[in-house]
């Protein structure tokens, strides 16, 4: 019986890229993994934005409008809905002038979980404590 | 011995990631530990079968084939993998098909994970 601590650490921006919703996707897989696993063992995994990744939290992305796909948003919001911990690096917002009020909520959803915005130190150490790291 | 699981998302064709993952994965293998091999993004495109060998391009089939002869587990994501027009009737045989959760299973019961991104 053990729990595996993952980090998923989303560095890209959205729109033609997978990766960032690779990213989302991967994490959320947490809620279906126990079929395959042994009685007790669980993977908690924790979902981190930085660098040009922070842009995939903006709200009012136009995805489906422009391209035809779903947008990071719709599956952000779908990380909220299943209580995933999902991290956002205050710097890299700073860096890139976005305020709080303009990131992603899942409230419209029904959504307890927030987006967290956290130093980037917080990450740092979200990275140490995972028994493995995913980049995307 | 050990386990490692290896997460693809690179295309087979366009870096060195795929040819280098796959040679790894060999080498592990060779070596007695257990290996798996997850294929999502633009890997998931990769395990088409009929592939023809042009001295010019990556050739995935038949390293890919020996893996799975070699006892590798190799899944792709079926959503990354149909939306490139890979399905089960022309897909290499032995490739099993499933959805993210398989690859976090297998983390699981790694000891070590190479993930190698894509794009």
């Amino acid at each position: 019986m053990a729990d595996v601590k993952l980090a998923f650490i989303v560095s890209k921006p959205p729109y033609k890229s997978e990766v960032p919703k690779l990213g989302a996707t991967h994490a959320m897989a947490y809620q279906t993994v126990e079929i395959l696993l042994e009685e007790g063992d669980t993977v908690t995994p924790v979902l981190c934005y930085v660098g040009d990744g922070v842009l995939n939290c903006l709200k009012g992305q136009k995805a489906m409008d422009i391209y035809g796909i779903t947008s990071t948003e719709t599956h952000l919001k779908n990380c909220l809905l299943v209580d995933l911990d999902v991290y956002v690096c205050k710097e890299d917002l700073e860096n890139f002038g976005i305020q709080e009020d303009q990131i992603v909520d899942a409230e419209d959803m029904g959504a307890e979980k927030k987006l967290q915005v956290v130093p980037f130190e917080t990450i740092k150490k979200t990275v140490e404590e995972a028994k493995h790291v995913l980049y995307f | 011995m050990g386990t490692l699981t290896i997460g693809l998302f690179s295309a087979l064709v366009g870096s060195m990631n795929y040819d280098f993952a796959l040679k790894l994965a060999e080498a592990a293998v060779d070596k007695g530990h257990k290996v798996n091999l997850w294929f999502s993004s633009n890997a998931a495109g990769s395990p088409l079968k009929g592939q023809k060998h042009l001295k010019d391009y990556s050739h995935g089939e038949t390293p890919l084939r020996k893996l799975i002869e070699k006892g590798v587990e190799v899944c792709t994501c079926e959503a990354c993998s149909l939306a490139r027009g890979v399905n089960k009737t022309n897909a290499i045989e032995g490739v099993q098909w499933s959805a993210m959760h398989w690859y976090l299973a297998k983390i699981h019961g790694s000891d070590r994970v190479l993930h190698i991104g894509g794009e």
